[in-house]
């Protein structure tokens, strides 16, 4: 078939397009995950106190446990729409190969994280007084750490929305899974933003070396995920 | 290719027992060398200068850690060979030594936390090496959960052999994030600032609970495998009924 | 010359459970072949066999001369499967969705609209979402996406269920098309009047097995 033609990259656009007209159609990312997004903004503004800076400080912590719980929620629901109406089964006979059906889950699921991101980037600006600097750490570290949630998310996500227990299974599985993701992403944040003093390269080549452990991973073990699960 | 399995009863009442000669001869060697190993630790070895009398729970914390991450290491060795060859036998080795690992990381957790009650004060630190065994902790219960779903076996395997191996990938940079995490704290570390001068009966000791720590892993790792594979013979069986009912239902 | 379809014992699970427990069967290039029987008989299991998609375990099966024991994979771009589920995504519209799976299999995509012409789907539906088609618009839209690939086998589980009979005579003249174009149909169906008037044979399942089978070639003058 021609899919030996076109690139793996040539198929992952094509996966990754579909989810983006998908998710930009049916606004449910949109409507459900931006919004709870807000809410955890509010809610730690609540449970820590705002005026005497603690909430600045833990600025860092509290945008990467947010991401972290929103990133749950997006890969829930990407792999969630690949399993209505048989469509798994007309993926596996469409003649894709795996590998390009996994990167073009991470493409779609960067993006929605980076649109979280954007949008609890903003809210740290405005409720939580933070003042960005460092953009060349900030971006770094963002580029890294979301290439690493989405890639870690792309390999447990169709892991765990094969289970009949998927709903509760999958935030057991990533959450460990993105413990490191989530302390080297704070650390680098805290130096960029100067609430502690350090090198903060380290910390981003870290996450850098997670989000490729995760996509060899998944370009290695996606063939068996579709198949047996 | 399943030496470790258990061999049917000779007076034809199916197996009655996962035990066999080589496993009674482990599990008394286990039973001796624990007893040994409990005389050098409470009885024969002297507190240390500086730590105390909680120098004695280095001999149960670490050679259960240490174990753990070897029985890790041998649950990913298991899910790539499962990857490759579809082996029942490693799948289920893999099987035994993931619960297993999370048996010993137990231990050596709990162990790891009343050090930290008597040394410190306070059952739990964010030191680096406790924060490192929890999220390990919570990788392998991870993978229990993945196991424990009813599935086809081939379909059990996968899963659980990705997760497994996706853990052990883990293990190198869960250490190293977090040392560098805690090393920011200036905080003390559990055993690694520590390194008492220890010689002597105390070296002999440790060395020794390693051996017994050791065979106790091993007696463990046999029995649980061949529980496991008994469980899939039984399964097989059951499946060999239900194919004979269709069958005579297509006949009928 | 080989069958399209070549089965001899083939036994297939689902899970635990022996769906297919000794499957005989032999289908030629251009049989449009009807597989009847009562519920849980291996209907649905023996399809997704056909299709490369549940492993065959022991036994012999080769579909359009590929081994399905040895790599079921290698048959799946030439087969086309409709099952129970459209095979396509709710939130997308038909239109966007025929793109993607065209796309997906490597075929052209300017002939979609045409497709659409051929199996009735309305040109006005184009971009309704799929959730929002009637049952029957949605398995023209599946079937849609079926005729795209333009598939050397046809496997289409229980085709004529919640289509109308204007939409069964369509269906039944595009699957007859196919087979004269020398396409291979093999199919399930419950209505036995219905199906057995766009079948060349029929074979009926029990208990996972072929108990007999039946030719209508009397019927295809």
């Amino acid at each position: 078939m021609s899919s030996s033609v076109r690139g793996i990259g040539g198929e992952a656009l094509l996966i990754a397009g579909k989810d983006l007209r998908l998710e930009a159609r049916s606004r449910v990312a949109a409507n459900h995950v931006l919004p709870f997004v807000l809410a955890v903004v509010l809610l730690f503004g609540f449970a820590l106190d705002p005026d005497s800076g603690i909430l600045r400080r833990a600025t860092p912590g509290l945008f990467w446990v947010t991401v972290l719980f929103a990133a749950v929620l997006l890969v829930q629901r990407n792999f969630a729409i690949e399993r209505q109406n048989g469509v798994s089964d007309a993926l596996r006979l469409s003649g894709l190969r795996p590998a390009g059906i996994f990167l073009g889950k991470v493409l779609s699921l960067v993006v929605q994280l980076l649109v979280v991101e954007l949008l609890m980037a903003g809210c740290a600006v405005v409720f939580y007084d933070v003042r960005l600097r460092g953009p060349l750490l900030l971006l770094a570290t963002t580029a890294t750490a979301t290439l690493a949630i989405a890639s870690a998310g792309a390999v447990y996500g169709p892991l765990a929305s094969g289970l009949q227990v998927r709903d509760t299974a999958l935030p057991l599985l990533l959450v460990p899974v993105l413990a490191p993701v989530l302390l080297c992403a704070t650390r680098a944040f805290q130096i960029a933003l100067g609430e502690i003093a350090g090198g903060g390269w380290p910390w981003a080549g870290m996450l850098g070396i997670v989000a490729a452990l995760y996509l060899t991973l998944g370009v290695v073990v996606w063939g068996p995920l579709m198949e047996e699960t | 290719m399943t030496d470790l399995a258990v061999e049917p009863d000779p007076a034809g009442r199916g197996v009655t027992s996962t035990a066999s000669r080589g496993t009674r001869i482990l599990g008394a060697a286990t039973i001796v060398s624990m007893a040994v190993l409990l005389l050098y630790a409470f009885g024969i070895t002297s507190p240390d200068a500086q730590l105390g009398e909680s120098i004695r729970i280095m001999y149960v914390h670490v050679p259960t850690i240490s174990l753990t991450y070897l029985l890790m290491v041998l649950n990913a060795a298991c899910g790539v060979f499962y990857l490759r060859r579809r082996s029942e036998f490693a799948d289920l080795l893999g099987h035994a030594a993931g619960e297993l690992a999370v048996l010993f990381l137990g231990f050596s957790i709990v162990s790891g936390a009343l050090w930290g009650r008597i040394t410190w004060g306070a059952y739990w630190v964010w030191d680096a090496r406790l924060t490192t065994t929890a999220v390990l902790f919570l990788l392998y219960v991870g993978y229990l959960a993945v196991r424990a779903v009813q599935a086809e076996p081939q379909v059990r395997g996968t899963r659980s052999a990705i997760v497994g191996i996706a853990a052990a990938l883990l293990i190198p940079i869960v250490h190293k994030s977090v040392d560098w995490w805690s090393s920011l704290h200036q905080q003390r570390t559990l055993f690694g600032t520590l390194d008492p001068e220890i010689g002597g009966t105390q070296l002999f000791t440790l060395l020794f609970s390693f051996v017994a720590f050791g065979f106790l892993a091993a007696w463990l790792l046999v029995h649980r495998f061949r529980v496991a594979w008994l469980a899939e013979r039984m399964a097989e069986r059951e499946l060999e009924f239900a194919i004979a009912e269709r069958r005579s239902e297509a006949q009928s | 010359m080989e069958p399209v379809v070549h089965f001899r014992s083939a036994v297939a699970l689902l899970g635990r459970f022996p769906a297919l427990t000794g499957v005989n069967l032999d289908v030629g290039a251009g049989e449009i072949v009807l597989v009847t029987g009562p519920n849980g008989a291996g209907k649905t299991t023996l399809l997704r066999c056909c299709a490369g998609l549940l492993r065959v375990t022991a036994g012999t099966a080769r579909v359009l001369g590929v081994d399905l024991v040895a790599d079921r994979v290698a048959v799946r771009p030439m087969v086309g499967l409709l099952g129970h589920d459209s095979g396509l995504y709710d939130e997308l519209s038909v239109i966007d969705n025929l793109r993607f799976w065209a796309r997906a299999v490597g075929a052209p995509t300017d002939d979609i609209d045409a497709v659409m012409d051929r199996v009735g789907v309305a040109s006005r539906l184009a971009d309704v979402a799929v959730s929002r088609l009637s049952t029957g618009q949605r398995r023209r839209a599946g079937l849609a996406a079926l005729v795209i690939r333009r598939p050397s086998l046809w496997l289409l589980d229980e085709p004529h269920a919640g289509l109308d009979q204007r939409a069964r005579d369509e269906l039944d003249a595009l699957a007859r098309s196919a087979a004269r174009q020398g396409a291979t149909v093999l199919f399930s169906s419950h209505e036995l009047d219905r199906a057995e008037a766009l079948a060349t044979r029929s074979v009926h399942l029990v208990g996972g097995a072929v108990v007999c089978a039946e030719s209508h070639a009397e019927q295809v003058s």
